[in-house]
């Protein structure tokens, strides 16, 4: 007879399901136009969650046989995801007014994506794991199209599908790999099967490659990234600013999740290919995004570039390693969130803009714009006082803890050349001659930038609870 | 009077001081109207705000105990625990000065870009404002990220004073200038990083007692020295100091050459000599090598230049070749003589960058060969400069002088060799500054457009008279300076050699070795 599971540790993803298909139905049911309400009201179903998740038990609780975990780990990277989604959705909802293509469905893809990104954080078996990532995945190829009558966006959402596929069949036929030799999906049966075998059988060895494969697709990670600069450039903007973000902060954690629990033991197999991973994505993100000229690719090499960096903390599979990425994590989340703000505040006479040029010489012309941006870019070079520099300084410290000093050196002198595209930027909107003046930003844009900028020396002078927080959701972890 | 007095007692002055400049740049922040207005209120807090922290800064001055080596004006606030990572301020007998010279040099720039700033004004006295905050934090931080913190974040304002205001190739000369910086500082931050993790603490008095391990003290020897060398700038990583000299606005000129430079030498005494003492015995050669090519080099290149800043920039390399030499000659003539040397370079470079502008404010052009015969209708100008000139020279009874001779002193007791080819600087050193002064000041005077030129005007004279004053004294009276630095000159020194005369887990192999081994 099979007995009821525990709903209770799940409460804040049935809550969250729930609420987006009531908001499903209050969209058909209004009459006139509902996209203002729905966002707010998904908004406020995200607050919501988050307070659910901040309230409930943080474990580590297993539930559905063991398919579900929730500890402080989990509730960090959901809260990160949370955070990033709900500001991300407030930028999508001002702009789609601003572009008027606003329909109701946008906010309620946005809200199932989330959804999907914490069943993600919250797996603790293969099966698990491909629904929520295939939740999320669904919902975002959606979203990168979702501008129909533009032709580059329909092109990202078909582009991000076909590669997107693509990695979701690598990472399915790894999982079936190590389930065929390994002998179970479940994170736990599999830990205790890898214990055993701590060298790894060959057909394990290879499920792993294929599955970390999927995985750096989903951050994309260098040599799994080239779907992003297309796809950061084509999708609408404001959901470049949410791609930038929540799927990152969950897929990231799943990774770590992954590597950290079934396969800690196997890590001498798997450090190297991370390493390797981790260089290749900080070194490319670095070098390639010097010559791009239009923002939102920039952007997407930016991206890549970081992922690098947080990939640090996880090859190097130590709890430092762990807190260092996840603290990492929280700087990114609102750096991108900050920029993307002032992407989308580049417009001139009710246009859009996305040329690294159109910012020339918006210090004198956008004086509070440009502060803004100035801020956040010096933060995402990791120059202190600002909080890029104590996100790197973590990752990095944790590497030369465990005695990876080239990657630690290498790791710093690739941000020396991504200082170099960051400061370009300050050097076009302070050093050459005014262009167009943008027009002044929305509130919700504006309050945004501002938060972000602002949080950024926030976070740099009173880091100790962050950290903190960090710190105790990388124990939950229990790695070495 | 009693409870002001105490207020005053309780006062964290450091903070205080380090964090005024920046209220400062905050309330320029809220000022509201026309340009002008805006441009000429910005002048005015600005300078109040400037001459406030010089003024506060003076106190430590006079409050300072010179008879001890600890570290004086402690605070402490905690900021990352868990890491035990804290604020932590101070000073003691070597730092002291150098928060003076900050002080004292921005206010001197406020004053000098009264009118040679004309565009963004506002903007321009924040980035000033934000960079003495920088600077002076850095000269008291007593932790090493604090320190890094600081001297990292000096970047971010010199770049956009260079790149916003500058002339000429302003934009190349700015990025030269941050990715030297700053790829030398991220080495720095390596040897900190694993300088905690071995201390569990990056607290800087409590590393400097710290031991390493002969091997590990190589590498974080050589990760601070690619930051601190790049800083100060030795050769052969001095090439972005020209290029930012010369299309730096004047005030941005002074400053460099005034303040940032020093910034090397004092990480050399802070961190690398009293932190990795074997090491540091262990390259004093190489860096005494380094020193010498740099004295002799680029005061022959100085020697050839058109431009005066450039010269000018040129004859600072040679300056901070005695300074390094000074420092690695780990005597007490050999430090004391470095960091009076810092010092009175930070005032004589700074007067001479003045000078440069005063005469390209007029002109517009740094074109030696422009000038000629500036005595006949300059008096005032020429007079000045001539003390300059002369103190840059190292003529006796100018501050000049004293730095220099300490440090000979200092070189030919710890290398004959070193000491003499150091020599041979001062006499380049005359040279070219003595040609300079020719070309300009004397000669005839036939061009129309010089022979149009004014004298100095009040501001300027209000700018330069407390230099030429410094000047004098520094070079007539050293022993206030001498004299709060001594004890902990002392301090250091004899902490230096009682830690290489103790006996060494290993012995440093030959350095030829150490690279065969590493090509291997």
């Amino acid at each position: 007879m099979s007995t009821m599971p525990d709903l209770v540790p799940a409460y804040p993803e049935t809550f969250l399901a729930l609420a987006g298909m009531a908001l499903l139905m209050i969209g058909v049911f209004r009459s006139k136009d509902a996209t203002g309400l729905i966002s707010w009201l998904a908004v406020a179903a995200m607050a919501i969650t988050a307070v659910l998740i901040v309230t409930g038990s943080q474990g580590p609780v297993k539930t559905f046989s063991g398919m579900f975990i929730v500890s402080s780990f989990t509730s960090f990277a959901k809260l990160l995801t949370l955070a990033g989604a709900a500001v991300s959705l407030w930028l999508i909802n001002a702009w789609v007014h601003k572009e008027q293509i606003a329909r109701f469905e946008l906010p309620i893809i946005v809200l199932f994506a989330t959804l999907g990104m914490l069943m993600m954080i919250s797996a603790n078996d293969l099966i698990s794991l491909y629904v929520g990532l295939e939740l999320q995945s669904l919902a975002l190829y959606v979203l990168a199209s979702y501008h129909r009558n533009n032709l580059r966006s329909t092109e990202a959402g078909v582009k991000y599908f076909v590669l997107g596929a693509l990695a979701s069949g690598l990472l399915l036929y790894g999982s079936s790999l190590v389930y065929g030799f390994g002998g179970t999906t479940s994170f736990d049966g599999l830990a205790t099967a890898m214990a055993s075998e701590p060298t790894g059988n060959l057909g394990v060895v290879i499920g792993i490659v294929f599955v970390i494969s999927g995985l750096a697709f989903k951050v994309s990670a260098v040599p799994f990234h080239m779907w992003t600069p297309d796809v950061y450039e084509g999708a609408p903007t404001p959901i470049t600013a949410f791609f930038s973000v929540a799927p990152k902060v969950a897929a990231l954690s799943l990774f770590l999740q992954v590597l950290a629990g079934p396969f800690a033991p196997l890590i001498g197999q798997w450090q190297q290919v991370l390493v390797f991973i981790s260089l290749l994505s900080m070194g490319w993100g670095a070098v390639a995004a010097v010559a791009q000229t239009n923002i939102k690719r920039l952007m997407a090499y930016s991206s890549i570039g970081h992922v690098g960096y947080a990939l640090i903390g996880l090859a190097v599979g130590t709890t430092e390693g762990a807190r260092g990425m996840l603290f990492y994590m929280l700087i990114y989340v609102f750096m991108n969130l900050g920029t993307f703000a002032v992407i989308l505040s580049m417009r001139v006479k009710g246009r859009a803009v996305e040329d690294i040029k159109d910012l020339s010489g918006i210090g004198k012309t956008n004086p509070g714009i440009a502060i803004a941006l100035a801020l956040l870019m010096f933060s995402m070079a990791g120059i202190p006082p600002l909080a890029g520099f104590l996100g790197k300084y973590f990752v990095f410290m944790a590497a030369i803890k465990a005695g990876m000093v080239p990657l630690a050196v290498f790791g710093l002198l690739a941000s020396v050349v991504a200082a170099f595209y960051y400061w370009r930027l300050i050097k076009i909107m302070y050093f050459d001659a005014p262009a167009d003046a943008f027009d002044r930003p929305d509130t919700a844009t504006g309050l945004i930038m501002t938060a972000c900028s602002v949080l950024m020396l926030v976070l740099f002078f009173a880091s100790a609870p962050f950290v903190g927080g960090a710190d105790t959701a990388a124990k939950a972890l229990s790695l070495g | 009077m009693d409870a002001l007095v105490t207020f005053l007692d309780d006062l964290p002055i450091l903070s205080v001081i380090t964090f005024l400049p920046v209220i400062g740049a905050i309330i320029l922040l809220s000022i509201r109207g026309e340009e002008a207005v805006v441009a000429q209120q910005s002048r005015q807090v600005a300078l109040l705000v400037t001459v406030t922290t010089f003024l506060l800064s003076l106190t430590i001055w006079f409050g300072f105990d010179s008879s001890t080596a600890a570290f004086q004006f402690e605070e402490k606030v905690e900021w990352l625990p868990q890491f035990n990572m804290a604020y932590r301020m101070g000073v003691d007998g070597i730092s002291m000065p150098f928060v003076i010279l900050s002080t004292f040099l921005t206010t001197i720039c406020i004053l000098a870009s009264r009118h040679a700033i004309q565009k963004m004004v506002r903007e321009y006295m924040i980035a000033f404002l934000i960079l003495e905050t920088m600077m002076v934090g850095m000269f008291c931080a007593l932790d090493m990220v604090l320190f890094y913190v600081f001297f990292e974040g000096v970047l971010m304002p010199m770049f956009l004073i260079i790149g916003i205001w500058g002339g000429g190739r302003r934009v190349y000369s700015a990025f030269k200038f941050f990715l030297y910086t700053l790829t030398g500082s991220v080495l720095l931050l390596v040897a900190i990083l694993a300088m905690y993790l071995q201390e569990g603490t990056t607290d800087i008095p409590t590393l400097m007692n710290a031991k390493f391990a002969a091997e590990m003290q190589t590498w974080l020897w050589l990760g601070m020295f690619a930051s601190f060398a790049v800083k100060m700038p030795m050769w052969p990583v001095h090439t972005w100091l020209p290029d930012a000299h010369v299309d730096a606005p004047t005030a941005g000129s002074v400053i460099l050459a005034g303040v940032l430079l020093k910034m090397g030498g004092y990480g050399f005494l802070r961190l690398s000599m009293p932190m990795l003492p074997d090491a540091s015995a262990y390259f004093a050669p190489m860096v005494f090598t380094l020193s010498i090519i740099a004295v002799i080099y680029t005061s022959l290149v100085a020697l050839v230049q058109d431009d005066m800043k450039k010269l000018i920039a040129y004859s600072s390399v040679a300056h901070m070749g005695f300074v390094t030499i000074g420092i690695f000659a780990a005597n007490k003539q050999g430090v004391e003589g470095a960091i009076f040397q810092m010092l009175s370079h930070g005032v004589v470079s700074a007067a001479l960058f003045l000078c440069v502008g005063v005469v390209y404010d007029r002109l517009h052009t740094r074109e030696i060969s422009r000038y000629g015969g500036l005595a006949n209708n300059m008096p005032k100008y020429a007079f000045a400069f001539m003390i300059f000139m002369l103190a840059s020279v190292g003529l006796p009874g100018t501050a000049g002088f004293v730095g220099e001779f300490l440090v000979l002193t200092g070189a030919f007791q710890a290398n004959t060799w070193v000491a003499l080819l150091a020599a041979t600087g001062v006499i380049l050193g005359a040279a070219y500054m003595l040609y300079l002064y020719r070309r300009v000041v004397y000669g005839e005077l036939t061009k129309p457009d010089v022979k149009a030129m004014l004298d100095l005007d009040t501001r300027e004279v209000a700018i330069l008279a407390p230099l030429v004053i410094a000047v004098m004294w520094m070079g007539v009276y050293p022993a206030p300076i001498l004299d709060v630095m001594s004890v902990s000159v002392d301090n250091l020194l004899t902490n230096y050699h009682a830690a290489l005369a103790a006996p060494q887990a290993a012995a440093l192999p030959d350095l030829a070795e150490r690279v065969v081994a590493w090509l291997k």
